[in-house]
């Protein structure tokens, strides 16, 4: 194979030198090549090796449906690897390697394989590798599966994600898609034309000159062009391919963004979300290899590739060129490769006859003709040389060639049809599958309705663009094709070249029963990976057919996915990603934190101080700290991502006791009172304190991660099911920031920055709520405790946070006040035996569970009451809450099992909270144990992993304070 | 992904939803007097049909109204939507008008 530049090539632009290279050696070639053809330009015949036997491949194709050439593109820090040569256009100082070869693509050590190829046939890995065991084998296979190596970097490359509407899309700017376009705006609608080429024309720009309504093909697309770019309402993306075709006529596209050296922040790639009225199809049709033995050898090529490097890049893919078909449309290709200089030393056709103007192409060509005969072999390393002819007559000849180009007729692109729910019509007079019921608002116009011919393909574009169905099913094929699945003949005829399936891997599959196509598929990898079967499927299935005596329709094809070329997974995230991924939420005293020395992590979406570090301190010792300082001083807390959802209305205490598995409707104004939520199945599902503000109003309280959750569950239930209730639900989590003085200086530090508010125990006991002016701020003020110590929780509009902050904090100093983490926070409600819904409790807990026997009693309807009494709820052997007291001076590894005395009993329940109190010298934790409440004084051990045990013994929840007494000082 | 036409916003896309499962699910007798199998059928029995099925939704990333709509699970097609004080919609629905 002798690929070179000769004259020509409507995308390049000969004024503008490129450097480039391949494997580390130069390549020549200007703007607008692509990889492939700047490949194939200079010579290099072998381009990649394929994915099993790592057999030398060359260029087979020119577009997307290359199997062969897939580079690991890219320079330093920017790679990307699997992509094919066909797409990828050069820049100036591209780099580009072959995979799936070592050293080389020319001379590659894996190369070994295929000489044991006959022991590694389809599905092997599945009979062979099953002695002792899989896991043995796999860690070698999977080295060696896959393709290109995976950078090992965080993605560089910038992304972007558009949305857009529009009233007809058209996917291709091919003759069909440009009319189709053109009529659309004439109708005045919002166009979007999509062409997956740096350049629109499709076919115009490979096919013979024509004449389109009087006027040279190319002064038509050149009006078309200007016509549609000076339209108003049609938005033309070029390098853009339309991956996906999804419910209720929503469509992805992937734009390729050429890079600008002066604008570096563009994205690579932009993923486009459409939604659009109308979706005409007009995708092109691909051309079929044929499948002969040794079809795989580089200088074997799809005719019409051979021609798309001609027109489109003035490059000819060899010299001495061979033709073999089975249809009439590869006679074209033989002329344009004549006129280009290349030699056409015989014309293959296993048909004995032809149209009369095939026959006077045939005569210009002056080429010999060998009618009803095949290739049944071709020779040369690495690259072709000789090809084997079997003909009519029994005789055998060998012809020396460095260029096979070969066409076995072609498939309409129908992915995008199929994706949409739409089935296929087999169409005999063209040997393919088209486009056949529809299940969405779409069409499929020209080649890609199975109707080839320009003025038929325009037309029926035309109307589509302009609203109407088209008239054109049916129309006769302005070429004819005798169908040719196999040659039968010795040795390796590749079916799928990506995936290195053979037609005697297909036969294996048939012996074996994989005759489904969906099994086939599986069993032989056909089909499968980037290439989605684009050159492989329709031959594969055809095989199959024929090996089992079915027709192709009756056997089917597999089913059709996205995405129809690979995707990174970056243009799928966009901008969703790293610290945009999932934006954290700030706390109003964000910037404080900072300087009061926190350490920030994640709790439910918050940004949230873990402890607050001290030079020389551990992350254990500022916990206990933190901890201490509010047993015997005072700590300040925010706590504003507390939720906290407003419920107003005459209705509004009435249906908080519909919610609440206690009542809410003998709350007095001004008081506040703890209350647990359960979902219909009667399992616990958030808890917090509920404020009565007014006689129609209530602030309900929820935990920090359950704010969103029980602000729509509130919502679900008025609307759906009690509509009438006079409530209305406002959350209001984010309005008013939450800063919490705790200890038993609290009170102390609260009259010291001045206010309005009685804070003296009679006048503001334990549960109650005052509004009132603190620190110059207005506020809300609520004696609530997670601590077990008198607790001031602090109300003030979010933007009044930080403010409030500054001054707690200066009033604290004095008393040795230190701001208190989550870690402290969480290890003080555990001393206390207060409970966190979601971290004690779980997706089966019942209120019984964890000491709420009254629920038993209420009499009024609330959500979950029924299901209390279920069977399994009353179950004595459920998972109950206790407190643990560890009896080793050491603390319990939350998770850890308990186990009773019998070994065989196995686990009878699980730490949920643990902590080392200081205030006690001893670890306290929380847990769930069956019939855990029945227990209390057990002595049991927990276990974690290899450790022997740690004994505990089972007591109340609560560890430090058990009556309660200091909260009411 | 689905294109609902929210009964305040006008046709949104799903993304801004959320399904509220299976409509018009009551239990056949009242809470308190229904036995622990009737009860159980309420709590967790749903009737997954291939075919229209009558669900809830939220539009939560919008308005935050929920309302109803008619689904063809086999097409997507959503051939309804009623808001959650209309009645539940009877035999009009069963003829076929689903593009195939």
């Amino acid at each position: 194979m002798s690929g070179a530049r000769v004259h020509g090539g409507a995308l390049i632009d000969r004024s503008r030198p490129l450097g480039c290279s391949f494997e580390g050696r130069r390549l020549t070639a200007y703007a607008g090549d692509t990889l492939a053809s700047a490949l194939l330009a200079n010579g290099a015949s072998v381009v990649g090796r394929s994915f099993k036997y790592h057999r030398p491949r060359g260029l087979l194709a020119a577009g997307v449906e290359e199997p062969n050439a897939l580079m690991r593109v890219g320079r330093s820090e920017q790679i990307a690897t699997n992509l094919r040569a066909t797409e990828v256009e050069l820049w100036d100082g591209l780099e580009a390697w072959p995979i799936n070869c070592w050293p080389n693509a020319r001379f590659d050590l894996g190369a070994v394989n295929n000489l044991f190829s006959r022991f590694i046939p389809a599905g092997f890995y599945y009979k062979t590798f099953m002695w002792p065991h899989w896991g043995l084998f796999e860690p070698f296979i999977r080295k060696a599966a896959g393709l290109g190596v995976a950078p090992d970097q965080p993605d560089p490359s910038r992304y972007e994600t558009r949305h857009a509407h529009c009233d007809v899309l058209i996917v291709g700017a091919g003759p069909a898609g440009l009319s189709a376009a053109l009529a659309a705006d004439a109708g005045g609608k919002r166009v979007i034309l999509v062409e997956q080429d740096p350049a629109l024309g499709g076919s115009l720009l490979d096919e013979d000159k024509a004449f389109i309504d009087g006027r040279l093909s190319d002064d038509w697309l050149s009006e078309a062009k200007a016509s549609l770019g000076a339209a108003r309402d049609v938005r033309v993306l070029t390098r853009t391919t339309a991956t996906g075709y999804f419910d209720h006529n929503c469509l992805s596209l992937l734009e390729r963004v050429p890079r600008e050296p002066t604008r570096p922040n563009l994205p690579s790639e932009r993923l486009w979300i459409v939604r659009a009225q109308k979706v005409v199809l007009a995708t092109g049709a691909l051309e079929r290899p044929l499948v002969f033995p040794g079809n795989d050898r580089p200088g074997v090529m799809l005719a019409s590739a051979v021609r798309n490097y001609l027109s489109r890049f003035g490059v000819l893919a060899g010299q001495q060129v061979v033709i073999f078909t089975n249809n009439d449309s590869a006679y074209a290709a033989a002329v344009a490769i004549q006129e280009a200089g290349g030699k056409i030393l015989a014309v293959v056709d296993i048909r004995a006859a032809r149209p009369p103007e095939v026959t006077k192409r045939l005569a210009k060509l002056g080429a010999p003709l060998l009618e009803g005969a095949r290739v049944v072999a071709t020779r040369g390393r690495p690259s072709l040389t000789e090809v084997d002819i079997l003909e009519a007559t029994g005789r055998r000849r060998r012809i020396k060639a460095d260029l096979l180009a070969m066409s076995g007729g072609w498939n309409p692109t129908a992915h995008l049809h199929c994706q949409s729910g739409g089935r296929l019509a087999w169409d005999e007079a063209i040997a393919a599958f088209r486009p056949g019921a529809r299940a969405q608002a779409e069409v499929s116009v020209g080649a890609a309705n199975g109707v080839f011919g320009l003025g038929a393909a325009m037309t029926e574009g035309a109307r589509a663009g302009g609203g109407s169905e088209p008239a054109t099913s049916g129309t006769a094929s302005p070429w004819t094709i005798e169908p040719l699945w196999r040659v039968a003949a010795k040795g390796k005829a590749f079916v799928d070249f990506q995936n290195d399936v053979t037609v005697s891997d297909i036969e294996l599959a048939a012996r074996e029963s994989f005759i489904s196509v969906e099994h086939l598929k599986r069993y032989t990898t056909l089909g499968m990976a980037p290439d989605q079967g684009k050159t492989s499927n329709v031959n594969g299935l055809a095989v199959m057919a024929e090996l089992t005596g079915r027709s192709i329709p009756e056997t089917g094809t597999t089913r059709f996915r996205f995405p129809y070329t690979p995707t990174a997974f970056g243009a799928l995230a966009g901008r969703a990603r790293g610290e945009l991924f999932r934006p954290y939420r700030r706390l109003p005293t964000h910037d404080r934190q900072h300087a009061a020395g926190a350490v920030l992590e994640e709790y439910g979406g918050w940004l949230r101080p873990a402890y607050y570090r001290r030079v020389g301190e551990t992350p254990h010792a500022a916990e206990q700290r933190e901890a201490m300082s509010v047993r015997t001083g005072v700590g300040l807390f925010d706590g504003s991502p507390l939720g906290k959802i407003e419920v107003v209305g005459t209705d509004a205490a009435s249906f908080l006791d519909r919610l609440y598995a206690n009542s809410m409707s003998t709350l007095k104004v001004g008081r506040a009172r703890y209350g647990l939520m359960l979902n219909e199945v009667g399992v616990v599902i958030d808890d917090g304190v509920t404020t009565r503000l007014a006689e129609d109003r209530f602030l309900v309280g929820t935990t920090s991660g359950g704010a969103e959750r029980i602000s729509s569950w509130m919502d679900e239930w008025l609307q759906c099911e009690w509509p009438t209730l006079d409530v209305l639900i406002a959350p209001v989590t984010t309005a008013w920031a939450v800063l919490t003085l705790t200890g038993p200086q609290a009170r102390a530090v609260l009259q010291s920055v001045g206010g309005d508010i009685d804070l003296s125990p009679a006048a503001f006991p334990h549960m109650a709520y005052r509004e009132g002016r603190v620190a110059g701020h207005q506020a809300r003020v609520l004696r609530a405790s997670f601590t077990g110590e008198v607790s001031f929780e602090v109300s003030v509009a979010w933007d009044q946070a930080e403010d409030l902050w500054d001054r707690l904090a200066q009033a604290g100093a004095p008393f040795g006040m230190a701001p208190v983490g989550i870690d402290a926070w969480m290890l003080l409600r555990t001393e206390k035996g207060y409970l966190h819904v979601g971290t004690d409790t779980d997706g089966s807990t019942a209120p019984a569970d964890i000491g709420w026997e009254r629920t038993f009693r209420r009499r009024d309807e609330f959500i979950g009451r029924r299901s209390l009494t279920r069977p399994d709820n009353l179950r004595t052997d459920r998972h109950q809450l206790v407190g643990l007291e560890g009896l080793e001076p050491v603390a319990l590894t939350p998770g850890g099992h308990v186990r009773g005395g019998a070994l065989a009993a196995g686990s009878e329940g699980y730490v949920t909270s643990s902590g080392f109190s200081p205030i006690l010298g001893r670890g306290v934790a929380l847990g769930m144990l069956k019939g855990g409440s029945r227990r209390h004084g057990e002595v049991l051990t927990v276990v974690t992993g290899p450790d022997k045990g740690r004994r505990v013994r089972v007591t109340a929840p609560g560890a430090y304070d058990p009556q309660g007494e200091r909260l009411n000082g | 992904m689905l294109l609902i036409n929210c009964p305040w916003c006008g046709p949104r896309d799903e993304m801004e939803f959320h399904c509220g499962g299976e409509s018009h699910i009551a239990c056949a007798t009242s809470a308190d007097r229904a036995s622990d199998a009737e009860w159980a059928d309420y709590l967790f029995n749903r009737s997954n049909p291939k075919g229209l099925i009558l669900e809830r939704w939220v539009h939560d990333g919008g308005c935050r109204s929920w309302f109803n709509i008619a689904r063809d699970t086999v097409t997507h097609e959503i051939r309804l939507v009623y808001k959650m004080d209309e009645p539940r919609p009877g035999d009009e629905l069963a003829g076929s008008g689903a593009p195939r």
